[in-house]
């Protein structure tokens, strides 16, 4: 299998960790984290010093009562909270995000297939299909895009993607991701903005795709 | 397990509740984190009486989720601040937070009772490297774990005292990214 080289920050990880990063961006992370051993230690570094902040930060006395009413609620029945695992190139957060379901893929043209797993004011997140050798529309943004490869591969202006790799794209970038030859390529994107297509008939067709 | 004697309270209480169930282990870890939690919750703005409903809340989940505590990947306080964080966002979207897919342990495997250690030493050793800092870089990291910072704040104003501390840490948990690999593959 080949290694894992484009990763989220470690700013962005500890901002995940301290849970600050928006809804839409956590489901990458947490992906790409399921998937790259090299980010899951980070992560546990991050969790390790936000232990240490919890430990030193100075105790406050809680209420006489809490202690006594918390151990006579040890015994009450709770729901076993549901586990999700990876289902095929899908990592638990996406199966998760899915809610277990399959891909409810539609299409953009071109062969070009997504499925939108989240949308509201905060931003979107969505698997997006691009078979081999095809174009995503070209386009700006005007937030910040994370997408992660799912299966096969792409490249674009700042480099190739595979299986695992997080591209981070902010309003600086105008790029257009062009899928490698070989398996048709699967990835999961979030944005915190509306994408900007730079040419009208895309432009046209945003509101009627939600892209 | 065996209980090495040099493991930590923390620790000890904390795998007695998960493999044995033990109240008394669970009362002493709320002596313990149930001031340190209402402290810390506090502080990112909460009044006494919320924080008290998020501390029975976090120590509730203690309980009901000990079984994915493992000691041979952090310290049991790593594992509380992120019950703790995940439990705020929870109550702030009503909505779970996103978690990277847990890994499963080998069935056969014996506890690891130097890597355990070894996770505690850094642990300690982290402790005793934010008491070093000063009062404006304790400010900027405790804002950073508390979630009151973008990932853009974080990389422009706490580069400088996270690098530090975070170097402490990296050094021993080389050894736990190798066995993760071999998990992976």
């Amino acid at each position: 299998m080949r290694a894992i080289t484009h990763h989220p920050s470690d700013a962005m990880l500890a901002s995940y960790v301290s849970g600050n990063l928006p809804h839409v961006f956590a489901v990458v992370v947490a992906s790409h984290v399921s998937l790259c051993a090299q980010c899951r230690v980070t992560l546990q570094a991050h969790q390790s010093v936000g232990g240490a902040v919890l430990e030193t930060s100075g105790p406050v006395a809680v209420s006489a009562g809490l202690k006594t009413d918390l151990l006579s609620q040890l015994d009450a029945p709770f729901p076993k909270a549901p586990v999700y695992v990876q289902s095929g190139v899908f990592p638990a957060p996406v199966v998760e995000a899915m809610k277990g379901r399959s891909p409810r893929w539609k299409s953009l043209g071109m062969g070009v297939r997504q499925d939108i797993l989240m949308a509201d004011a905060d931003g979107s997140v969505r698997l997006i299909y691009i078979p081999s050798g095809q174009a995503v529309p070209d386009h700006g943004h005007n937030g910040l895009e994370l997408t992660l490869v799912l299966q096969g591969s792409f490249s674009d202006a700042t480099g190739r993607f595979g299986v695992g790799d997080l591209e981070i794209a902010d309003d600086q970038i105008e790029h257009t991701p062009v899928a490698d030859k070989g398996d048709a390529c699967i990835c999961l994107a979030a944005t915190d903005a509306r994408l900007r297509f730079l040419s009208l008939v895309p432009r046209l067709l945003q509101p009627l795709f939600r892209i | 397990m065996q209980t090495g004697t040099d493991l930590s309270q923390q620790t000890l209480w904390m795998i007695a509740v998960r493999d044995n169930r033990d109240r008394n282990a669970f009362a002493a870890l709320f002596d313990y984190f149930a001031p340190r939690l209402k402290g810390f919750i506090m502080r990112s703005g909460a009044s006494a009486h919320q924080a008290e409903e998020i501390v029975q809340d976090v120590m509730l989940a203690i309980w009901r989720r000990a079984d994915s505590f493992d000691p041979h990947r952090a310290q049991v306080s790593a594992w509380v601040y992120q019950i703790a964080r995940n439990r705020q966002t929870d109550i702030a979207r009503k909505e779970n937070r996103p978690m990277p897919e847990e890994l499963k342990e080998d069935p056969g495997a014996e506890p690891d009772a130097s890597q355990i250690l070894a996770i505690e030493q850094e642990a300690g050793q982290l402790k005793q490297a934010l008491a070093r800092l000063n009062t404006e870089q304790r400010e900027i990291i405790e804002k950073a774990y508390l979630g009151e910072l973008t990932h853009q704040e974080i990389s422009t104003r706490t580069g400088l005292p996270l690098g530090t501390i975070k170097s402490r840490i990296r050094l021993g948990l080389q050894r736990l990214r190798h066995e993760l690999k071999d998990l992976k593959q």
